[in-house]
């Protein structure tokens, strides 16, 4: 062979190749992507799964607040039979808000906080919390490597081809963290 | 990222080669000693080869035992379970069995093959002085090891270097004692090549222990750094990993039970073992971690 087709075959070979790996590193990326998305999912069900526990144990203590238990256990039916992202948001984010108001209104009630399933109940909750602050951060950074990679030359040319689509961010109001923080007893 | 995962996986096989090679000198001395002739060379040889294999596989069960780390339960303890659950989840990795250490200096480590067989392990210290945000910023830093795969180089090399040290303290103290039977001195008339061996081989024994430090090193310091700022990335917090560390610094004087020089590298801080005012002069040339200041101060300007 003349030394041209040697120099083309090469050429060819190598878009192959760095074809190959950048299909590749797409399907990670979308399965990591719709990994994370589920995560999302499995931590907000386990909010709903402790809300009527909450509201049934400050109830048994805080009686004058039915308006915020109305308001927490609306939104989250309105959570879970929301069909559209942005809906869904929306009444997570009231639902984030009602569980604060909740332990705000808990701090006025001595007995409440002294009693042992609230505070596992507490414990769960801000768990579960910042999972869903966790899960939302990995979810958001794996679709922007996949939209980055979706986007930029060459791996546009790979990411069309397959018809790999650019992906949503999931935009809900975060916990407030840190600095408020409370200290706990030694 | 992914370039430094590779470079690591380089440098393991490096290390582990380095270790087995030492081992092996070390066994090959020892079997001159006792007249034994290359069945030290082919016993270490093979002890470095189990060794190796065995704490790949096994060897995070062995660096947790020697803590006296019992695993925890999620009712045991529900705010560390939390925290790691959702440190892992922002890492994109299964989430690690979770130990408690019965020690009251505040520290922890992480242990373990590879993302899907890892164990995170904190001290009692540490669950009683550190808040929720801090707790977050140590578990991270450690979770960014696993994510490095620095636990298994931590791990391979914590048993192979124990091994060195624990065979040539052994030969060293028999030494002392006179109790080396096995060298009947007198009726082989030993020519001059067997006495050079033998200095060689002494020399050999006195600094193994010292090498298998350098090999720590090598693994440890940069890495460190590496997690810390990987770990601030995951909690998207830095300060709570700089206070945490303000608070392990300020307790550098409560001694660790169990601290050794095989798993030192593997602490989110180098243990002391002495009570006192910390590190002498000596022990921070070999130390395994960064100055603490030095740490805190990086994760400041973050």
């Amino acid at each position: 062979m003349p030394l041209w087709l040697w120099i083309v075959v090469g050429l060819v070979a190598l878009l192959v190749v760095s074809g190959i790996l950048i299909y590749n590193r797409l399907v990670k990326l979308r399965a990591r992507v719709n990994n994370g998305w589920s995560q999302i999912d499995v931590q907000l069900r386990r909010r709903y799964d402790l809300i009527p526990n909450l509201v049934k144990t400050v109830q048994g203590y805080a009686t004058h607040e039915r308006e915020l238990f109305e308001n927490v256990t609306e939104a989250r039916s309105r959570a879970i039979d929301a069909n559209a992202v942005p809906d869904q948001a929306q009444a997570e984010n009231q639902i984030t808000r009602g569980i604060r108001q909740l332990f705000a209104v808990a701090e006025n009630y001595p007995d409440l906080k002294a009693n042992e399933n609230f505070l596992a109940l507490q414990e769960e909750l801000t768990g579960t919390e910042s999972k869903i602050a966790f899960a939302r951060q990995f979810y958001n950074d794996q679709v922007m490597l996949l939209n980055t990679l979706i986007g930029s030359f060459p791996s546009n040319v790979v990411a069309k081809t397959f018809r790999f689509e650019p992906r949503e961010f999931f935009d809900i109001e975060e916990p407030v963290r840190a600095p408020s923080e409370v200290e706990f007893p030694r | 990222m992914y370039e430094q995962i590779a470079a690591n996986r380089r440098k393991t096989i490096l290390l582990i080669v380095g270790a087995i090679v030492l081992l092996g000198a070390v066994g090959y001395v020892l079997g001159l000693w006792y007249s034994s002739g290359p069945a030290g060379l082919v016993g270490a040889v093979a002890l470095a080869l189990v060794l190796s294999l065995g704490s790949f596989f096994g060897g995070d069960r062995l660096v947790l035992a020697s803590t006296r780390a019992r695993e925890v339960t999620t009712q045991d303890q529900p705010r560390l379970h939390n925290i790691v659950e959702g440190l892992s989840i922002a890492a994109g990795i299964p989430k690690p069995r979770v130990y408690v250490i019965p020690e009251q200096a505040p520290n922890a480590f992480a242990t373990g093959r590879n993302p899907e067989h890892a164990s995170v392990a904190v001290t009692e210290g540490l669950l009683s002085t550190m808040n929720r945000v801090e707790l977050e910023g140590v578990i991270g830093h450690e979770l960014a090891h696993v994510v490095d795969r620095d636990i298994l180089v931590g791990t391979v090399v914590a048993t192979l270097v124990g091994a060195v040290i624990l065979i040539s303290e052994f030969f060293m103290r028999s030494w002392w004692w006179g109790g080396v039977r096995g060298r009947r001195g007198g009726d082989r008339g030993g020519g001059g090549i067997e006495a050079i061996i033998f200095a060689v081989g002494l020399v050999l024994l006195i600094l193994a222990p010292i090498i298998a430090q350098i090999v720590r090193l090598a693994v440890s310091r940069q890495r460190e750094f590496l997690a810390d700022a990987q770990g601030a990335l995951l909690t998207r917090y830095p300060p709570g990993l700089a206070s945490a560390l303000r608070k392990i610094g300020a307790a550098s004087g409560i001694p660790m039970r169990s601290a050794n020089n095989a798993t030192a590298h593997l602490w989110l801080n180098q243990p002391s073992r002495i009570q006192g005012e910390g590190m002498g002069p000596l022990e921070k040339l070999f130390s395994t971690h960064p100055p603490i200041e030095e740490r805190i101060r990086r994760l400041e300007e973050m």
